[in-house]
C-alpha cells in the first residue's frame, strides 16, 4: 500500500535526522527529549508493522521510563556534555560501515514481508494447533506453547526477571543512613 | 483519499515539530515539541487503526497519550525543582 509506505519513509527519514541530532548536540537535556521523539518514533513504526505489542512496550519504556531515568540521571550529574578529544574517526566509521553492509547482505534472502505462505505461518502453528490437546492436554494453545514446547525459554525470562528484581532490591531497597545537615537533596 | 491528506498533515506537523525540538532555543520550545510530536504520534496511531481497520489500536493510543502526559509532568517537575526527588513540602515561596 502506497500510504503506508509513505508513513514508512518519512518515519525513518525522522530516526535518521534525530540520530544525527543527538550525536551532534551537546546540550544534554536536548539529547533526552530527541530521545523521547526517536522513541516516539520508532513505536509508530512498529505499528505500522502490526506489531502492537512491541510498539506499545518501545512507548512505556523508551518515552516513558528512559525519559524520567535519564532526567534524574541529570539532575544528579549536570546538564553539559564535556568536550570530547577529537580522535581519527575512519576506523569506527569503517567498522559501521562493514557491519551494516554485512547485515543488508544477511537479510537478502528472507522470505517477502507479508507473504502468506512464509515459513514463519506454516511450519510450527499448524503443530501446535493440530496436536498440542494430544501431546500437552492443555486446552489453552498459547498456555501450552509458554509452559510446554517454549519450557526453557519461559524459564530463562523468569530467571532473568527475577535476577533483575533482586538487584534493583538491593542496590535501593537497603535501608539508608541518616545524614545530618543535608535535609534538602 | 482523506486518509491520504490526514497522513501526510500528520507526518508534515511532526517534521516541524523535529524542527522545533532541534532549533528551539528555549528549553520550553523543545518540551512543547516533544509534547507535540507525542500528540502527532497518537494522532498517527489512530490513522494506522483506521487504514488496517483495526478498532483495538485506538485503545493503544489512548494509553500512548497517557504515557505522554507522564513523561511531560516529570519533565515539568525536574524544570521546577531541579530534581526528582522533591517531597513537595519544602517548597520556598
Amino acid at each position: 500500500m502506497i500510504l503506508e509506505q509513505l508513513i514508512d519513509i518519512f518515519l525513518l527519514v525522522f530516526l535518521a535526522i534525530i540520530s544525527i541530532a543527538v550525536l551532534r548536540i551537546r546540550d544534554l537535556f536536548t539529547a533526552v527529549m530527541l530521545f523521547g521523539i526517536y522513541s516516539l518514533t520508532s513505536a509508530s513504526l512498529f505499528m505500522v508493522l502490526d506489531a502492537a505489542d512491541v510498539g506499545f512496550t518501545e512507548a512505556a519504556v523508551g518515552a516513558g521510563i528512559s525519559t524520567i531515568l535519564m532526567l534524574a540521571t541529570i539532575s544528579m550529574t549536570g546538564r553539559e556534555e564535556k568536550p570530547l578529544k577529537k580522535k581519527g574517526t575512519m576506523l569506527p566509521l569503517a567498522v559501521v560501515v562493514i557491519t551494516g553492509a554485512t547485515l543488508v547482505y544477511g537479510i537478502m534472502d528472507l522470505p517477502p514481508f507479508g507473504e502468506p505462505d512464509n515459513p514463519v505461518h506454516t511450519h510450527v502453528a499448524p503443530r501446535y494447533i493440530e496436536q498440542s490437546p494430544q501431546e500437552i492436554d492443555v486446552p489453552n494453545f498459547v498456555t501450552a506453547v509458554l509452559a510446554s514446547y517454549r519450557g526453557y525459554d519461559t524459564l530463562g525470562e523468569v530467571v532473568v526477571i527475577f535476577t533483575a528484581g533482586v538487584g534493583v532490591m538491593l542496590l535501593i531497597g537497603r535501608r539508608r543512613k541518616r545524614k545530618e545537615g543535608i535535609s534538602n537533596e | 483519499m482523506i486518509l491520504a491528506a490526514a497522513a501526510i498533515a500528520i507526518l508534515v506537523t511532526m517534521l516541524l515539530a523535529i524542527v522545533r525540538a532541534l532549533l528551539g532555543p528555549s528549553i520550553f520550545d523543545r518540551m512543547l515539541a516533544v509534547n507535540m510530536f507525542g500528540t502527532k504520534t497518537v494522532m498517527l496511531i489512530s490513522l494506522i487503526a483506521a487504514l488496517a481497520g483495526r478498532a483495538d489500536y485506538l485503545d493503544i493510543a489512548l494509553v500512548y497519550a497517557m504515557i505522554n502526559f507522564i513523561a511531560m509532568i516529570a519533565v515539568m517537575k525536574y524544570f521546577e525543582y531541579g530534581t526528582l526527588g522533591h517531597d513537595g513540602e519544602t517548597t520556598e515561596e
